[in-house]
């Protein structure tokens, strides 16, 4: 019977066209992550040492209030029954009510999300814009003054407190110079002039026409985009000089220049195309990392993103709000890998 | 390659000039306040019950009576214009104030009292328990609370000061809304609850603009207000956890108001062309306590040593300067029946000798749970040295607001450093936190400062501190709270320390700016700029 049943699963696998049983796998994969993730963040919540009723009710309600919050919460119940029910919830979409400002999860990430997706953003080109040719060129001249400045470059970005950066920033840009805007994503006059369609405010002002908020609105994200992607090309730039002097230092890049290839058709069409693959990771990485939020640069600036929602979240005990922003952050990483993943086979043919 | 370097650097160049923007002054009508607005929880007024929650209901709700913006420490008329009190029937008879609006146009009704504070008891959020002090539940308030036209009369169960029932009328959660707006938007049973959360239904002197949590908090002014409307036509309180950048947005004169600048910060301000500093002291007193539960802790002589060790005047002179003053006594400065001495001095040697007449061996090992804040740190650091001296070592445990209070709650702290502030501008409130204790039962919570560091006062001050409250002698009543707090000074296991100073840094064209002694007390409705 078993020998049975084994055959007839091994005829349903094989049946399947390789793409749906792609999909299956990927789709089960994910599924599976995310469930970890969230039973694993869910632990750790309920295990920390704060009472997420008094983050709610106040340190002086009374013991009826105390004790009505503590049973709407569902804390009442065994955790697999809380943690049952939670999973019950997100499946329907509803990531239940922030304690920390009673408003729905769902709303709240739809809201501090776009802010950090739109400075991510910003921040990953400058980052992928100076950094890579940064990286490149440092290979290519290894030694030069522009490698010694790349290495120099990098190493403050990896070494400075990123607060301190931000506050240097905006003493001296803001404060000083008066050449960017200052904490905030836009002029308090500007607030919602534009109406909110993506959440970019960058976005939702081009869509609307309206430059004078455009040109406010990147006024302001220039400075904490900027610092964030100075974090970014610091590390892709190393990692772009890494690989490519790998592949400058390969047989094939020595024989197309003993054919007479140019030093430019030598460096960019044979070894960066080598180094796309790798190139991928690195930035996707960078892109996801940025996009789980900067806390410090958020709270510098003042940009209410998704980093300091969540940790303002995890300090309270707000367990909704923080497993709502694990979900999304979980999200990220697992579209960015398929993203990387469909990156590699356009890139590698060998990949597919 | 020069060339296109050239281009590249005139192409950022140009770039940067093109989205330069100019620093300009806030409009006249508008005052733009930098404000950490990340403590609110909700706005409701049935619920709100932190600082900012607190400011944003004074300014778009009333009271009956209440501590007005042109003097925060009178209590005055608001929508009821006079009362009687009769302590034999315990009853308070108030006539509301005529031609009053909401913010919707509706008119004010005495329905809208009585609905209001139904609401508050049947919703029992964290502040309801001040309305519920007077014997009020949801099965009884509208017998409690009757309207009649345009008077409402109110009953209370229990033996209290006439002053005591109007100061708990004069709190948050007494504010009235607009039940007939209120209850229209109600869903599924929570008598508009998450409406309220997003709208305000008041009729103070701003309605509710524009609210995104830890984001931006604006308030549009109401013209027909009844004490007339404000200067300000908007309020635009923008969230700013970070007081160095507050700074930078005030100098640049982006903001009119910074209100979370720290010492250094304020210094830093000191001959700044077109700003200044204001401070106004605040109801909130700084302390140590002893839990009881510890067995080290539990002689009158280590409370006693410990009073002397610490370096009041070193502090508040140096890390807290500006931010707190020395104060030793349960009820702050500036308000009735507040106790000023300061018997206690920095003296190690005499903590020593204290110690040691007692036959109390050092060093005593202790942990003290902290806010980890930056001046609640600092503080904690300056304790631990100076307590060292006379011999009681304090290791200091930081955690979140809501980590120290959870184990607060619990009762497994050892030492503690908070701060309170009274629920309500009366001195019962403190007192019940400092000075009395119903119960010490493990199961019997109470969110005092006695209960939870399972200190059990002696009877006598038990029995005072519940006499302070039913005296109907104006005078009497408050040298009796004197009396408790010379008494708690004495025998409590507590060190209270200081009061707390509010510094505002604002532009010098800023004029009638109301910075009373809690959030409650916070009014824009005077605000003119010259």
């Amino acid at each position: 019977m078993a020998v049975t049943e084994g055959n007839g699963k091994g005829r349903l696998s094989a049946s399947l066209p390789p793409w749906l049983k792609t999909t299956l796998l990927t789709i089960g994969s994910i599924a599976m992550t995310m469930l970890g993730l969230l039973f694993i963040t869910f632990i750790i919540g309920r295990v920390m040492p704060i009472d997420p009723v008094l983050a709610i009710v106040g340190e002086r309600a009374s013991q009826s209030t105390y004790d009505a919050v503590f049973i709407e919460l569902g804390l009442d119940k065994p955790l697999v029954v809380q943690f049952g029910y939670y999973i019950w919830d997100v499946l329907h979409l509803d990531f239940g009510t922030s304690l920390l400002n009673a408003r729905p999860v769902s709303e709240d990430i739809a809201r501090v999300f776009p802010a950090t997706l739109e400075l991510a953003t910003l921040g990953i080109i400058i980052g992928i814009v100076i950094g890579v040719p940064l990286g490149v060129v440092a290979a290519a001249r290894k030694g030069s003054w522009i490698d010694q400045v790349a290495r120099v470059l990098a190493l403050v970005g990896y070494s400075m407190p990123i607060f301190w950066l931000g506050l240097m920033g905006l003493l001296i840009f803001y404060g000083i110079l008066g050449w960017v805007g200052g904490p905030g994503r836009v002029g308090i006059f500007y607030v919602d002039v534009v109406p909110s369609v993506t959440g970019l405010i960058l976005v939702d002002a081009a869509l609307d026409g309206n430059w004078d908020v455009f040109k406010n609105a990147f006024s302001h994200i220039i400075l904490p985009a900027s610092l964030l992607g100075y974090f970014s090309l610091a590390y892709i730039s190393r990692m772009t000089r890494s690989f490519m002097l790998e592949q400058l230092s390969a047989e094939y890049i020595t024989t197309a220049r003993v054919k007479g290839m140019s030093e430019w058709d030598v460096i960019w069409k044979h070894a960066f195309k080598n180094i796309r693959v790798q190139l991928i990771t690195v930035i996707a990485l960078s892109y996801a990392n940025l996009l789980e939020g900067s806390v410090l640069t958020e709270i510098i600036f003042s940009w209410p993103g998704i980093g300091s929602y969540i940790t303002t979240a995890l300090l309270s005990a707000d367990m909704n709000a923080v497993l709502g922003g694990t979900v999304v952050v979980g999200l990220i990483f697992i579209l960015l890998n398929i993203f990387s993943d469909l990156l590699y086979k356009v890139f590698d043919p060998r990949a597919n | 390659m020069y060339h296109f370097r050239t281009h590249l650097f005139a192409g950022i160049a140009a770039s940067v000039l093109a989205v330069m923007p100019l620093h300009a002054e806030t409009p006249d009508n508008i005052l733009v306040v930098a404000q950490n607005i990340d403590d609110i929880v909700t706005i409701d007024p049935a619920s709100a019950y932190e600082f900012s929650s607190g400011e944003y209901v004074a300014n778009t709700y009333d009271t009956l009576v209440r501590y007005d913006a042109l003097d925060t420490t009178v209590l005055a008329p608001a929508l009821a214009t006079e009362w009687e009190i009769d302590a034999e029937t315990k009853t308070v008879t108030f006539t509301l104030r005529e031609g009053v609006t909401f913010h919707s146009g509706n008119p004010l009704r005495g329905e809208d009292v009585v609905g209001s504070w139904k609401r508050v008891v049947s919703l029992d959020k964290a502040p309801a328990f001040i309305l519920k002090q007077l014997g009020w539940t949801p099965e009884n308030i509208e017998e409690m609370v009757t309207a009649d036209g345009n008077t409402v009369t109110v009953r209370y169960e229990g033996d209290f000061a006439p002053s005591f029932v109007l100061n708990v009328l004069a709190a948050r959660p007494a504010s009235i809304v607009d039940m007939e707006t209120v209850m229209a938007n109600e869903l599924e049973g929570d008598m508009g609850h998450a409406w309220m959360n997003r709208n305000s239904a008041g009729t103070g002197p701003f309605s509710l603009g524009t609210y995104r949590p830890a984001d931006i908090l604006s308030l549009n002014a109401n013209p027909d207000y009844y004490q007339g409307g404000p200067a300000m036509d908007r309020v635009v309180i923008q969230h700013n956890p970070e007081g160095a950048t507050q700074r930078l947005q005030l100098e640049a004169g982006d903001i009119d108001m910074a209100k979370n600048l720290d010492p250094g910060q304020i210094a830093g301000l000191e001959g700044v062309e077109g700003v200044r500093v204001e401070t106004y002291p605040q109801a909130a007193v700084h302390w140590v306590s002893f839990n009881q539960k510890t067995e080290s802790l539990t002689d009158p002589a280590v409370w006693e040593a410990a009073r002397y060790l610490v370096d009041y005047d070193g502090m508040a002179d140096g890390m807290l300067k500006g931010q707190m003053k020395v104060h030793q006594a349960f009820w702050p400065d500036g308000f009735p029946g507040a106790l000023t001495d300061t018997p206690f001095s920095f003296d190690p040697e005499k903590a020593k000798q204290i110690l040691t007449d007692a036959g109390v061996e050092t060093p005593i090992n202790v942990t003290m749970d902290v806010i980890s804040a930056p001046t609640f740190v600092e503080m904690a650091q300056a304790l631990q040295a100076s307590f060292a001296q006379g011999g009681i070592n304090l290791e200091i445990v930081p955690g979140t607001g809501a980590q120290v209070i959870t184990k607060y709650r619990a009762r497994t702290h050892e030492a503690m450093m908070l701060y309170w502030g009274p629920d309500f501008m009366d001195p019962h409130s403190n007192a019940k936190a400092f000075a009395f204790n119903a119960d010490n039962s493990d199961d019997k919570y109470a969110s005092t400062t006695t209960w939870r560091n399972a200190w059990m006062p002696p009877a006598e001050m038990n029995e005072k501190a519940m006499a302070a409250l039913a005296e109907q002698d104006g005078d009497k009543r408050l040298e009796m709270y004197m009396e408790l707090q010379q008494e708690t000074q004495a025998e409590a296991p507590f060190v209270i320390m200081f009061q707390a100073i509010k510094q505002v840094a604002m532009r010098d064209t800023i004029q009638g700016f109301v910075n009373g002694a809690t959030s409650d007390y916070v009014f824009y409705r005077l605000v003119e700029k010259e």
